[in-house]
């Protein structure tokens, strides 16, 4: 299953709305790698509202897409995180001391603003 | 209610349709939303395991009713190559496929009663329980 990468202005936009199986997870990664190279996004806000579930494997590539954005020059925001999702992940084991976070789409977008746009 | 007791891991989509199933047991249960995030991450990590390390194998459910407890059993059953060190797979970060090493670890986390049986003839079985608070 593809997951819609929506642009608007210099960000992308991406609400994942699916049970990520692991194929899923490493295609978003690769599509979103692509996207930010062809749209020259600076700022990608990765909604996960409707996620109630995240485990060590789209923990990791959660996480790998913030690195590899941010090697190609675009900043990544996670937004939306349940708290149950937030508990069990701490529970595992994985922190994500490194992943920018905000509590909603509108929160992640401000933060971005901030962070770009001094 | 219709219990499906055992779900087969054969392919990588199966990983979902067992934490989905998993998920849906706990909730008929009666636990709650975080506890049902905790049982279907731990069915996640068990069901991936056997995927990429023994290629197929089965996940169970057991509904434990006694008189002054309650709650789901998870056994996680292959025939794989086993494991060898029990103590070094349960050391946070210690992963032999490059990922995070975060999955056995943490399932005895999120779990209340947590048990490796392992053997490199018979493969690996896994058991684990949470109880309805
Ligand atoms: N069912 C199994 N059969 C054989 N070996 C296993 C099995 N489950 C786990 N292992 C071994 O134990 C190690 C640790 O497992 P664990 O789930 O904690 O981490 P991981 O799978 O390597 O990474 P992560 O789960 O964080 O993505 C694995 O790398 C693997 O070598
Ligand atoms: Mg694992």
């Amino acid at each position: 299953m593809r997951i819609p990468i929506l642009k608007l202005h210099n960000y992308l936009l991406i609400s994942i709305q699916i049970d990520l199986d692991d194929q899923s997870a490493i295609q978003f990664q690769e599509d979103l790698l692509n996207e930010i190279h062809k749209s020259g996004a600076t700022g990608v806000v990765i909604d996960l509202t409707s996620v109630d579930i995240i485990d060590s494997f789209i923990a990791k590539v959660l996480g790998d897409v913030v690195t590899m954005s941010g090697l190609m020059g675009a900043r990544v925001v996670l937004t939306g995180i349940q708290p149950a999702v937030a508990m069990t992940l701490i529970e595992l084991g994985i922190h994500m001391h490194d992943v920018p976070t905000a509590l909603d789409l509108e929160q992640g977008l401000i933060k971005l603003r901030q962070e770009l746009e001094g | 209610m219709d219990f499906k007791p055992c779900v087969t891991i054969r392919k990588e989509w199966d990983i979902v349709g067992a934490r989905q199933l998993g998920r849906k047991h706990a909730k008929e249960l009666g636990f709650g939303t975080v506890d049902q995030a905790r049982i279907a991450t731990a069915i996640s990590e068990l069901a991936r395991n056997i995927y990429l390390y023994a290629r197929t194998g089965t996940i169970c459910f057991e509904v434990i009713d006694e008189l002054d407890k309650k709650g789901l059993k998870i056994v996680a059953k292959d025939n794989g190559p086993g494991i060898r060190d029990i103590s070094q797979v349960m050391q946070d970060g210690y992963s032999t496929s490059g990922g995070l090493g975060a999955g056995l670890p943490g399932v005895k986390r999120l779990m209340d009663f947590f048990e490796i049986r392992s053997d490199s003839e018979k493969g690996t079985e896994i058991e684990a329980i949470k109880w309805l608070r």
